[in-house]
């Protein structure tokens, strides 16, 4: 009985920090567009996590964590309202798994900024709440197809299920808009359009990293007892241990490319190692933790540059590349660095094929559907302001209001 | 009695401050302004490089007679870095110039 009480209370708090990276996802995403989107993006923070709250507990949530119907989905119950208790109270885990839902959701907004339809915006965050984010999160932590294999594809708080779900959705949408005016010359030259406000962006990225304590220590879903503590501790450490060498990473190798350390790059850096870290916080060394870190800072820079300047992808806040990409290499690297069955630690190579096909699993199934969401909404609705609008400002264009006074 | 306007770097204002205020210049007006010329800077974001070219620049304005010579010296000596882009200097031969405070415009606003 106490340890449901401490239990509960323990993935309550980190629900809590988890809330808080919704802050850091409207600083970061704020500060690195320009001023004259601010309040766009931040009425998409806004309504991307009110209405994900309100579709998770409607449906979502059910269809990712009920009853497994086939391997594929959960069995729906609507509007569940469930005072039952398994290990924690189930509501504790509704509030905590909606948190994660709506990261998943906000991080598309930082892919599509400042030129999407702001009702087109509320209409797609609709789909990733109730259906793509639910599905691909069963197969992993519903009971699904991919946590029924014979090695069980390992992503211990979400790498792949929220982080790599997300960025992949936000790069179909990046692809059916296409880049802002004035990112690309006519003779295809890449030019820089630099975020307003980049102290908002920083505090962003810090809030991002106090909050994925919770993120990650949360997804343990327990703290009593012994081994429970040591867990969170070690999650703790790892997840600090890699967000630090990410942005250390970033940081040398900015200054290494383009003569400067670049604030920009070093704290997509950190975000970066964090999110690498966060499929096998709890199965690697602190060691490893480290080298996670380094190979996701590394990664993050070049990956930047490939979706910019090679694929001219344009991505205002390096979403995909944090997300995305980093989201599939530590899911990938846990693979390799894990202590139980890592192919490192001589467990061979059955745990890693686990993870490519997982990896691969939920990329092509957010981006296809990504891809067919975004070309329906085009399609109907309309998906991108008009070229005037866009030139104004979606803040005075869409919401009538300026953030700056 | 004359107007200098200079337009200085940034970064030599201060300094050119402490000197007019030294030399006696008791009033003067300056803004924040931008300039398109020779000067650009880069800069880069997200390592995409890109140039500045409205670079800004201090944009000053002050009266004086007998000492002209010697305040416009004083901007020269102070601004100057060597660099293309430390600024220019404007000298006009001024018609009037009353406080507002005079309304009748028979008080001029510089004994210098």
């Amino acid at each position: 009985m106490e340890t449901i009480s401490i239990d509960t209370l323990w993935v309550l708090v980190a629900a809590v920090l988890v809330m808080l990276m919704q802050a850091g996802f409207a600083m970061v995403e704020s500060g690195f567009t320009r001023g004259k989107n601010s309040i766009n993006i931040l009425m998409k923070n806004l309504i991307d996590f009110s209405m994900g709250s309100l579709i998770f507990f409607i449906i979502g949530y059910t269809l990712m964590f009920g009853t497994d119907v086939g391997g594929l989905f959960g069995k729906p119950v609507l509007f569940l309202n469930d005072d039952g208790v398994d290990g924690i109270t189930n509501k504790a885990s509704l509030i905590f798994q909606t948190v994660f839902a709506a990261t998943a959701a906000t991080i598309v907004s930082g892919a599509v900024a400042e030129r999407t339809k702001f009702s087109s915006y509320i209409v797609f965050t609709v789909f990733i709440t109730a259906l793509i984010y639910p599905i691909a999160g069963h197969w992993i932590w519903g009971g699904g197809w991919l946590s029924t294999l014979s090695t069980p594809f390992h992503d211990f708080a979400g790498s792949t299920v929220v982080h790599s779900v997300g960025a992949w959705i936000g790069l179909a949408g990046a692809i059916v808009l296409g880049p802002r005016i004035g990112k690309y010359g006519k003779d295809g030259s890449v030019k820089a359009i630099p975020g307003h406000n980049l102290t908002i962006g920083a505090l962003g990225v810090f809030i991002l990293w106090f909050g994925w304590f919770g993120f990650n220590g949360g997804s343990q879903l327990a703290i009593a007892g012994e081994a429970n503590a040591v867990a969170v501790s070690s999650i703790f450490l790892n997840t600090n241990l890699s967000a630090a060498a990410g942005a250390l990473a970033a940081t040398a190798l900015t200054w290494i490319r383009y003569k400067k350390p670049g604030l920009s790059l070093s704290l997509n850096g950190a975000l970066a190692g964090l999110v690498a870290i966060t499929a096998g916080c709890d199965i690697v060394t602190p060691g490893a933790s480290i080298i996670i870190g380094l190979i996701a800072g590394v990664a993050l820079v070049f990956s930047v540059e490939f979706f910019d300047k090679f694929l001219k992808v344009d991505d205002p806040v390096g979403a995909i590349s944090v997300h995305g990409v980093n989201g599939a290499l530590g899911t990938i690297l846990v693979g390799f660095f894990a202590v139980d069955g890592g192919l490192f630690h001589g467990g061979g190579a059955s745990l890693l094929v686990s993870q490519l096909l997982g990896v691969g699993a939920v990329a092509a199934w957010s981006l296809g559907l990504g891809f067919l969401l975004f070309i329906g909404i085009k399609k109907t609705m309309g998906l991108r302001v008009s070229p005037t609008e866009e030139h104004v400002g979606l803040d005075i264009s869409e919401h009538g209001e300026s953030a700056y006074n | 009695m004359k107007k200098i306007e200079a337009i200085i770097r940034k970064s030599k204002f201060r300094e050119l401050k402490g000197a007019l205020v030294r030399a006696g210049v008791e009033n003067f007006t300056y803004n924040l302004v931008r300039n398109v010329g020779e000067a650009t800077e880069s800069r880069v974001y997200r390592g995409v490089e890109y140039e500045v070219s409205a670079v800004e620049r201090i944009h000053l304005v002050l009266l004086a007679d007998k000492k002209s010579d010697e305040i416009v010296k004083l901007i020269v000596d102070t601004g100057i870095t060597g660099e293309a882009g430390d600024g220019r200097v404007f000298i006009t031969e001024l018609k009037d110039a009353f406080r507002l405070i005079s309304k009748d415009g028979k008080d001029i606003s510089t004994k210098l």
